[in-house]
């Protein structure tokens, strides 16, 4: 995926011109601070105008974008050197495509577990573009009762394009992998607070996704469907991604209007591949503000609230009341 | 997630009203010898989609199955519009089925044992799962723990129901965190699943039977063939996410043919519980 987008090109000219024009007063030793800062106001201007006004389309591409904080990059922020990484589901193998350890945010000790893309193509292969198998689900299923014997909170990092759809996957049991760990989450007695960082595809975001409290960043996406394969099986034409990003309805403001999630993370201007320690700050704020209420909380309560919160989405009628209506 | 695939849709086969023809031998069978014979072919036998109130009839005693939630429509909460806006759709499965939703919900009796009953309906909008039929699927495992009767589900369902978005998503939560809950009551949950039964339907409440039962050939998995194909580039070997590969890779307890459906199952809830 290409590091910059069509619609922030001429913000990236013109900071590469400023760059330019720094080197030049520089060795040069002129003065073209002037000039510098009409560029730089111009700059600001763009991008409040550009990322401010982004279409879901673009906003999906935000989310994907290549230098996107990972699961491990947030871990090094949040935790430092306090986090030893755990491998393995005990049954199968280990999937790279979802990491996991237990750490230290602050003076709390957690389980996290994330799902986890590369920076470049060859990471990308190996973490195989952020697409668990079974035994990634499987994996993060064995943290999370590891997690609840030692009443550690659990911290989810949910980016994915989707569960890998593959010969071997289908073989392990992909259905059953998923299906269990959403069955299994919402019986896990310790608070479970997840967070959108990117990409939110689907059964194989959600089998990570069943918190008590569910957070998206400002520029990451969740969905049922990515809008490429809603475009190929609603329109029949890939060219419809656009259209099928809008209506799938698929940004955090939507989903938190819709009564999924509990917040929004805000994002520096650009998109939070810009600053990974901000990124990482925001979760830490979100933690320090909901986990104390939640460790507080008897642990049945915790699992009705958890069950109700789940048990209450979904939109319908019945017929007499549209009758009536 | 790419369950909602073009091959699990309705395939325009009939050639009339009148006639069928078996999809797995070609064989060209009149659709009043089909239900008397369980919409099994004559001639190779393969189990052809069951009708929604032929499978209800199939599992449950004669005249005990009472119908509940049937009130329960669908709205349009992300006022979605693809080639056509979702109600037009929802219309026009209405009409064509005759029934609300792709799932129907019902108490029953079984070989004299009260249960719980859901059935999905493929035939409306390709079994795909929305709020209602999360919410109905949901109500009827929560009546199962509450009352002590055991749940069974027949899935038909190319998967989650795209025109709802997110809240398709949230029903595989919502429906998966009810049959632990069923779980938790020692409640059996006897899962069925038929052809074709993939997506968010087969990664979520469908895999968590107590006892997963497939339909002899019945098409399972998560992913669609056809989004397998296209990632891996390859063609999948004969035979692959039908039944008895999931047999033999551990998915399914057993693979039962139609005819003793009723009375394994049965058998199932008499030995699971006293």
């Amino acid at each position: 995926m290409a590091k910059e987008f069509e619609f922030e090109k001429l913000i990236i000219e013109l900071e590469a011109r400023i760059k330019e024009l720094q080197a030049i007063s520089e060795t040069r030793k002129i003065d073209l601070s002037r000039e510098i800062r009409a560029i730089n106001e111009k700059v600001d201007a763009l991008k409040n105008d550009v990322y401010g006004n982004l279409e879901p389309w673009q906003i999906t591409q935000v989310a994907r974008h290549i230098n996107r904080p990972s699961t491990l990059d947030l871990i090094k922020h949040l935790c430092g050197e306090e986090f030893v990484e755990l491998h393995g589901d005990r049954l199968f193998g280990d999937d790279p495509a979802i990491v996991s350890g237990i750490g230290r945010i602050g003076d709390q000790r957690v389980m996290i577990i994330g799902h986890q893309k590369g920076h470049d193509t060859e990471e990308n292969i190996y973490r195989n573009f952020g697409m668990p198998h079974p035994e990634g689900y499987r994996k993060a299923l064995r943290m999370m009762r590891t997690a609840e014997r030692f009443g550690l909170p659990i911290i989810a990092f949910i980016d994915t394009p989707g569960a890998f759809p593959g010969i071997g996957a289908e073989e392990r049991g992909q259905s059953d992998a998923i299906a269990r760990n959403l069955a299994e989450m919402s019986g896990i007695r310790v608070p479970i607070l997840c967070f959108v960082t990117g990409e939110g595809g689907s059964g194989g975001a959600l089998a990570i996704g069943v918190g008590d409290r569910v957070f998206m960043f400002e520029f990451s996406v969740y969905s049922v469907i990515s809008a490429e394969g809603c475009a190929a099986i609603l329109w029949n034409d890939p060219a419809k991604t656009k259209e099928a990003a809008t209506a799938l309805k698929l940004r955090a403001t939507n989903l938190l209007e819709a009564g999924i999630i509990d917040g929004i993370l805000p994002e520096p201007i650009g998109g939070a591949h810009r600053n990974h320690q901000m990124a990482a700050d925001e979760i830490k704020k979100q933690i320090e503000k909901h986990l104390p209420s939640l460790l507080a909380m008897n642990a049945d309560k915790l699992l009705d609230e958890r069950y109700k919160k789940f048990r209450g989405m979904g939109r319908f009628t019945r017929e007499e009341e549209l009758e009536h209506a | 997630m790419g369950w909602f695939d073009k091959l699990t849709r309705p395939r325009r086969d009939t050639p009339s009203d009148l006639w069928k023809k078996c999809p797995a031998c070609n064989e060209t069978l009149l659709i009043k010898d089909l239900a008397k014979n369980l919409f099994l072919c004559s001639k190779c036998d393969h189990h052809l989609r069951m009708p929604l109130w032929d499978r209800i009839a199939l599992l449950t005693d004669d005249n005990s199955f009472v119908e509940i939630d049937h009130d329960m429509k669908s709205v349009d909460p992300l006022s979605f519009v693809d080639s056509k806006p979702y109600p037009e759709r929802m219309a026009e499965a209405i009409k064509k089925t005759d029934v609300n939703e792709a799932v129907a919900t019902g108490r029953a009796t079984l070989s004299g044992r009260k249960v719980l009953l859901g059935v999905m309906n493929f035939d409306f909008m390709g079994g795909s799962m929305g709020s209602v039929v999360g919410e109905k699927l949901t109500t009827i495992l929560e009546l199962g723990a509450q009352e002590k009767a055991p749940v069974i589900i027949v899935s038909a369902s190319g998967g989650a129901r795209m025109q709802e978005g997110i809240f398709s998503l949230m029903q595989m939560a919502k429906t998966s965190a009810a049959v632990k809950r069923l779980n938790q009551a020692a409640v059996p949950f006897v899962s069925i699943m038929t052809d074709p039964t993939t997506g968010g339907v087969s990664a979520s409440f469908a895999s968590l039977g107590d006892v997963n039962i497939a339909e002899p050939g019945a098409l399972i998995g998560f992913a669609g063939p056809r989004v397998i194909e296209q990632t891996i580039r390859q063609k999948l070997p004969e035979g692959f996410q039908r039944s008895k590969f999931l047999l033999e890779h551990g998915m399914l307890d057993c693979v039962i043919h139609r005819r003793v459906m009723k009375n394994t199952v049965a058998r199932i809830l008499r030995l699971l519980v006293a």
